[in-house]
C-alpha cells in the first residue's frame, strides 16, 4: 500500500452557469493508493458524490485531471477505463434491472467488457455469486425475490466481474439493517486482499468509517477539510467540522461516549 | 379526571396481534406483543426492517384497522379507554389532538402544494375548529419558537420544498407538538437527515417532551439514538417482543441473544473492526427477558 493508484489534480466541478452556478467540488487533490480503503465523508452537499461521479467518468471535472496509474483520463471514458472503476450503489434495487434475472444481469458485465471466453460465462457468475457468499442457483432468480442484503451481495459480485481495480462504495450498506451491514462489510474487507482491490468508500457514518477505512477525507461544502488517517481523524481530529461529525454520531457503549467528550473538552490538533 | 384515569398509563398493549390475509394465504406479523408507556415516559420500540415495529403504531394511530385484509386481536388502550370500544369518529378527533405522529422523511409528509402556514392552521383547527388563520399563525410562531425557529414569518409562507431537511423536521416536530398531545409516536424521525441535524432535532424534540410532559412511543432500528432518547426499551424480534427495560439496564447488560447480536453489530466509533455475525438465529426464539425497574 504505497503506490498511487489514482489520483485527482486539483478538481474543480461547477454546474449551471451565471447567478445559479453552483460550486460542487472546489480544487481538490486526493490519492488513492493501491490497496488502500479510502473513506469519503461530509454530509449533503458536501461535494463526495460529484468526486465519486467524476472518478467513475459520468461526468468530467470542470479543471483539473484524474489519473490512473499515473495515465491521465479522458473526458470520454473508453471501455477499458471503465472496466477498471466500478461502482456499488446504496440502493441495490435500482442498480438491479427487475427485468432481468440475476445471472442476466452478471452475465451482462461479462458480455460487455469480454471476460473469458463466451462458452465459460455461465460457470463464471455462479463462481462469483459463491464467492459473495450466495448460493450459485441465485443466477436464475429476480432481483424482486432477493432480500436488500442479498441483492448487495450480487451488486458487489457484478463489480467484481469486472476485474477491476477500484470500487466506488457509494453508501453500500446505509440502506441495510445492522446484522446485514456487519455482514456486508466483513464481506468487503474480506475481499479487498484476496482481489487486489482499492475502496473509496463514500459515507457519512462515522462508526463505519473507523472500522473498515485507512485512511478518511473530510469534505465540507465542496472542500477537503481534512486528511489523515483513521485513528488519527477519530483519536485527534483537526478540524472543527470533523469533530462535529464525530461528536454527532449516536453510540451504545460509555467508551465511545467518553471519546466523544474528551474530544469536546480537548483543544484542536494540526496535522 | 377520575382517580383511575390518573393512574392509568397513557398507552396500554396487551397482547397484540396482527396477521395479513393474502391470495398466498395468511402472513402473521405481530405474535402478541404487550407494552406500555406511562404519562410523559419515552419508551422505544427498537427492530430491524419487517419486525413489526411501524406496524404497531399504526394500529395505535387506528390506521390499520380500516385495511380489510389485516386481522387484528388484542387490546389497545390509551389513558384507560379501550380504543376498539370507541366510537370511530371519536377516535379520529383524537389522531392530530391527543395523539400525534412525526415520520421519518419530514419532507415528503409535509404537502408539498400548501405553505407552512396553511398547514399549521389545519394542524391547530383540529383542536379548536374556529380557529382564524391569523390566531394559527401566531400560535403557530410561538411553537416554532420552541423549536428554534425565529423568524416564524419567513417559515410560515414558505412552501416545504424551499426549507431545509432540518428545517422541515423542526417544523414537523412543532405541529405534532401543536395541540399538546398526550402521546407523540415518532416513527425513525431523522432517519433521512445528516448527522449532525439529526443530533440537533433529537436534541430539541427530547426537550420538547421533557418541558410538556409528553408520552413518546419512539420507534428506531438505530441503538445509538435510541440510548440517547429514550428512558425504557422494548427490543422487537419477528413480531416478538424480546427484551424489555430501563435503558441504562439493557445497553450495560443485554441478556437476550437477539439483543446481544444486535449490539455486538453496531459499528464502534472507538474501533474494534466490524464483527462476524453468524447466519443463524439459536437462540433468538428464547422467552422474553424483563429487567427489572430501578428502584428510585
Amino acid at each position: 500500500m504505497n503506490a498511487s493508484l489514482l489520483s485527482l489534480e486539483n478538481v474543480t466541478k461547477r454546474f449551471g452557469a451565471g447567478a445559479q452556478q453552483v460550486l460542487a467540488v472546489d480544487r481538490v487533490s486526493l490519492e488513492l493508493m493501491a490497496g488502500e480503503c479510502l473513506a469519503i465523508v461530509g454530509e449533503s452537499g458536501s461535494g463526495k458524490s460529484t468526486i465519486a461521479n467524476m472518478v467513475l467518468g459520468i461526468y468530467p471535472p470542470s479543471e483539473g485531471i484524474i489519473r490512473f496509474h499515473g495515465e491521465e483520463l479522458p473526458a470520454r471514458r473508453q471501455l477499458r477505463h471503465r472496466q477498471l472503476i466500478q461502482l456499488v450503489q446504496q440502493n441495490p434495487l435500482s442498480a438491479l434491472n427487475p427485468r432481468r434475472s440475476i445471472g442476466a444481469s452478471m452475465r451482462l458485465a461479462l458480455d460487455v467488457h469480454r471476460i473469458g471466453p463466451a462458452s465459460s460465462r455461465r460457470a463464471r457468475v455462479s463462481e462469483l455469486l459463491e464467492e459473495v457468499g450466495l448460493p450459485a442457483d441465485f443466477a436464475d432468480r429476480m432481483p424482486a425475490s432477493l432480500s436488500g442484503g442479498q441483492r448487495q451481495r450480487v451488486a458487489i459480485a457484478r463489480a467484481l466481474a469486472c476485474q477491476s481495480r477500484v470500487l466506488v462504495l457509494d453508501e453500500p450498506t446505509s440502506a441495510l439493517d445492522v446484522l446485514v451491514q456487519a455482514r456486508v462489510l466483513r464481506l468487503l474487507g474480506e475481499l479487498r486482499p484476496k482481489r487486489d482491490l482499492s475502496y473509496i468508500f463514500i459515507t457519512h457514518d462515522l462508526s463505519v468509517v473507523r472500522n473498515i477505512a485507512d485512511r478518511v477525507a473530510v469534505f465540507e461544502k465542496g472542500r477537503l477539510v481534512e486528511l489523515a488517517d483513521t485513528a488519527t481523524i477519530f483519536d485527534h481530529p483537526g478540524h472543527p467540522y470533523t469533530r462535529s461529525l464525530i461528536s454527532a454520531v449516536p453510540v451504545i457503549t460509555d467508551d465511545e461516549l467518553s471519546l466523544r467528550g474528551r474530544l469536546a473538552r480537548e483543544p484542536e490538533h494540526e496535522h | 379526571m377520575t382517580p383511575s384515569s390518573l393512574k392509568a398509563p397513557t398507552l396500554a398493549i396487551a397482547d397484540l396481534t396482527l396477521g395479513f390475509r393474502s391470495w398466498r394465504g395468511y402472513a402473521q406479523v405481530l405474535h402478541g406483543i404487550s407494552l406500555d408507556i406511562k404519562p410523559g415516559e419515552r419508551v422505544a420500540l427498537v427492530g430491524e426492517s419487517g419486525s413489526g415495529k411501524s406496524v404497531t403504531a399504526r394500529i395505535v394511530l387506528g390506521l390499520l384497522q380500516q385495511l380489510k385484509t389485516a386481522r387484528i386481536s388484542g387490546r389497545v388502550e390509551f389513558e384507560g379507554h379501550d380504543l376498539e370500544a370507541i366510537h370511530p369518529a371519536e377516535r379520529h378527533r383524537l389522531r392530530g389532538t391527543a395523539m400525534s405522529m412525526i415520520f421519518q422523511d419530514p419532507t415528503s409528509s409535509l404537502n408539498p402544494v400548501f405553505t407552512i402556514g396553511v398547514q399549521f392552521h389545519e394542524v391547530l383547527k383540529r383542536a379548536d375548529a374556529n380557529l382564524t388563520y391569523e390566531a394559527a399563525a401566531d400560535r403557530a410562531a410561538a411553537i416554532l419558537a420552541e423549536v428554534s425557529i425565529p423568524d416564524a414569518d419567513r417559515v410560515l409562507s414558505a412552501y416545504p420544498f424551499q426549507l431545509s431537511g432540518g428545517m422541515n423536521q423542526r417544523v414537523m416536530i412543532a405541529m405534532a407538538l401543536a395541540n399538546e398531545p398526550k402521546l407523540l409516536i415518532a416513527d425513525e424521525p431523522g432517519t433521512a437527515l445528516d448527522v449532525t441535524v439529526q443530533a440537533q432535532t433529537l436534541h430539541l424534540m427530547r426537550q420538547l417532551v421533557e418541558d410538556h410532559g409528553t408520552a413518546v412511543l419512539f420507534i428506531s432500528h438505530n441503538l445509538g439514538v435510541v440510548r440517547e432518547f429514550a428512558d425504557r426499551v422494548y427490543v422487537i424480534y419477528k413480531g416478538r417482543i424480546v427484551e424489555t427495560g430501563p435503558t441504562e439496564a439493557i445497553f450495560a447488560d443485554p441478556r437476550h441473544p437477539y439483543t446481544r447480536v444486535l449490539m455486538e453489530a453496531v459499528p464502534r466509533i472507538t474501533g474494534g473492526g466490524i464483527p462476524e455475525i453468524e447466519e443463524d438465529a439459536a437462540g433468538f426464539g428464547d422467552p422474553l427477558v424483563v429487567h427489572e425497574e430501578a428502584v428510585r
